[in-house]
């Protein structure tokens, strides 16, 4: 019992450790400066850190920039990769074992890895600067594709077969029997695929230089190093403004949340 | 299947190979344009200091976090998964580090870790100690981060273990009870070894995150003090993107894809043989 007892503290002080930045955090961003490190219970809450952060740079047009952004990746993942998943999953083509290992490469070697080639890429087409140059190196997703196939080679065959004589098309037969089967799979790969592309950083920052195609984490970025002084008040409201739609929705949906990581876990 | 095949051309493969390439030139300036200089680059690297360095780093870096991280979340896993006091809470305590965003994290993490007035300096001069300037200082900085690193990941990790904590049968726990095991012999005995599927995905993910996530380092220390807290991926966005040195930064970003590719073959080779599979 005694164990037990001491393992339930050691859970809860490791709970709170996990909590404790957030907590700051939070206590920081809505309290006024002087109490940003002075842990009174009396001390006023305000709102004007939010208020003067937006204020200060462009968030709106962050906010804009990001929900093309991950919109617009999202878009385009679903389209290639479950065409190219059905082409893995249930066509048999020449060299297709080849392409698909060729397929899973992405998955160790990621476009983030990449970057100095692929910013030669972009400056050679042109788009440096862009949404679509932000997106582009993400959009035929190995992880997307992988994840696919293996959901499609789970439908039964005769499914499959007793819509082709009912005269069904190839494409016809993708959009009326596969993808309806693979619904909970495409929300948790799309639930991966937004918070992904909404936290992501570092592609972004080096792709774009100004506000009409910077996205939120760049934007964060900009904002806290430049000259702001170190009005952490200030800052950590900003912070929690970027990150609060995602962590809103979370925290509304978190078993669906919790159920779609481990989905796209398990493979 | 078309447009994905010529994306994943476009911005895997060429570029792997173009990094190759690349990597035998010199680098372009208006003076004089890009001429192949054959090993120059990569003997260059193995005469720069920094490098050995970053690479030390890194090293340290992955061998610090990816068992810290694993072993927390095997922990977290099973605490959640077994009937504790105020079980949602804690899961939820656990995971949110990883919907939010690196930079937004590293961002409060920086704050924490303020010399004079941050959290941390508030808890250390509560036991009287005397101030210090974590981020700042060459032996404490590295693990700062590595520290930050943990917090975010060890809640992602816990969810396949969870998934797979869950999956296992009741009776397999029950039947233990029965024969009189303890608790840490089931677990060594009968846990771990059903866990390794899991582990090894996550050994693979844990991996490559500790090659491919610099975005703390660029917000919180960028790679100083003295290239202490550099780690690959950063030293080749500092060479490519800050020295404009395309040629030196292919080199760089080559031996990246190595490392990778080493630790691919390995997983393929060695341990897919190892692992237990029900």
């Amino acid at each position: 019992m005694r164990t037990r007892a001491l393992e339930t503290a050691g859970a809860w002080l490791l709970g709170f450790l996990w909590a404790l930045p957030l907590a700051y955090a939070v206590w920081t961003a809505f309290h006024p400066a002087a109490f940003s490190t002075h842990f009174v219970p009396t001390a006023p809450l305000t709102m004007e850190n939010f208020a003067k952060a937006w204020a200060a740079a462009p968030f709106a047009r962050y906010f804009l920039n990001t929900i093309l952004l991950v919109t617009m990746i999202l878009a385009a993942q679903l389209v290639l990769c479950t065409l190219a998943a059905y082409a893995f999953a249930r066509f048999d083509f020449r060299g297709r074992d080849v392409a698909f290992m060729l397929v899973l490469v992405q998955l160790m070697i990621m476009p983030d890895v990449l970057i100095v080639e692929n910013y030669r890429t972009m400056s050679r087409l042109g788009i440096l600067d862009t949404l679509t140059a932000i997106g582009l190196p993400y959009m035929a997703s190995a992880f997307g594709i992988f994840l696919l196939r293996q959901t499609f080679k789970t439908v039964p065959k005769e499914l499959d077969e007793a819509a082709r004589v009912e005269g069904a098309g190839a494409l016809e037969v993708l959009w009326k029997v596969y993808v309806p089967l693979a619904r909970p799979v495409y929300v948790a790969y799309a639930l991966v695929s937004v918070s992904y592309h909404w936290n992501n950083f570092l592609w972004p920052l080096i792709v774009t230089n100004s506000v009409n195609s910077r996205p939120l984490t760049v934007g964060l970025q900009i904002f806290s190093s430049g000259d702001q002084g170190v009005d952490w008040s200030i800052i950590t409201a900003a912070t929690l403004m970027t990150s609060g739609p995602l962590l809103i929705a979370f925290l509304l949906f978190q078993r669906q949340f919790v159920q779609s990581f481990m989905r796209a876990g398990i493979r | 299947m078309l447009p994905a095949a010529v994306l994943l051309v476009t911005f895997t493969h060429f570029p792997t190979a173009a990094t190759l390439y690349h990597s035998f030139f010199s680098t372009a300036k208006p003076t004089r344009p890009s001429v192949w200089v054959g090993l120059d680059n990569y003997r260059s690297m193995a005469e720069d200091p920094v490098f050995w360095q970053v690479l030390g780093n890194n090293i340290w870096y992955a061998l610090a976090t990816i068992p810290l991280s694993i072993v927390l979340a095997i922990l977290m896993a099973i605490w959640v998964n077994g009937k504790i006091p105020g079980r949602g809470l804690l899961r939820l305590s656990f995971f949110t580090p990883t919907v939010l965003p690196m930079i937004a994290v590293a961002n409060i993490w920086l704050f924490f870790y303020t010399p004079g007035y941050g959290l941390l300096e508030q808890i250390t001069r509560l036991f009287g100690l005397p101030s210090h300037n974590w981020l700042g200082s060459r032996s404490t900085a590295l693990p700062c981060l590595i520290v930050v690193t943990v917090w975010k990941e060890a809640g992602f990790f816990m969810i396949f273990y969870l998934a797979a904590l869950q999956s296992m049968s009741p009776s397999l726990h029950e039947a233990a009870t029965l024969m009189g095991a303890g608790r840490w012999y089931f677990f060594r005995r009968v846990t771990f070894p059903l866990l390794m599927p899991t582990t090894l995905f996550v050994l693979v993910n844990a991996v490559i995150n500790s090659f491919r996530l610099v975005d703390h380092i660029i917000v919180m220390t960028k790679g100083g003090p003295d290239n202490a807290t550099s780690l690959l991926l950063y030293y080749i966005y500092d060479v490519g993107f800050k020295f404009w040195d395309a040629g030196y930064a292919a080199a760089l970003t080559l031996v990246l894809l190595v490392v990778l590719a080493a630790f691919a073959l390995g997983q393929f080779l060695v341990l897919e043989r190892r692992v237990h599979y029900q």
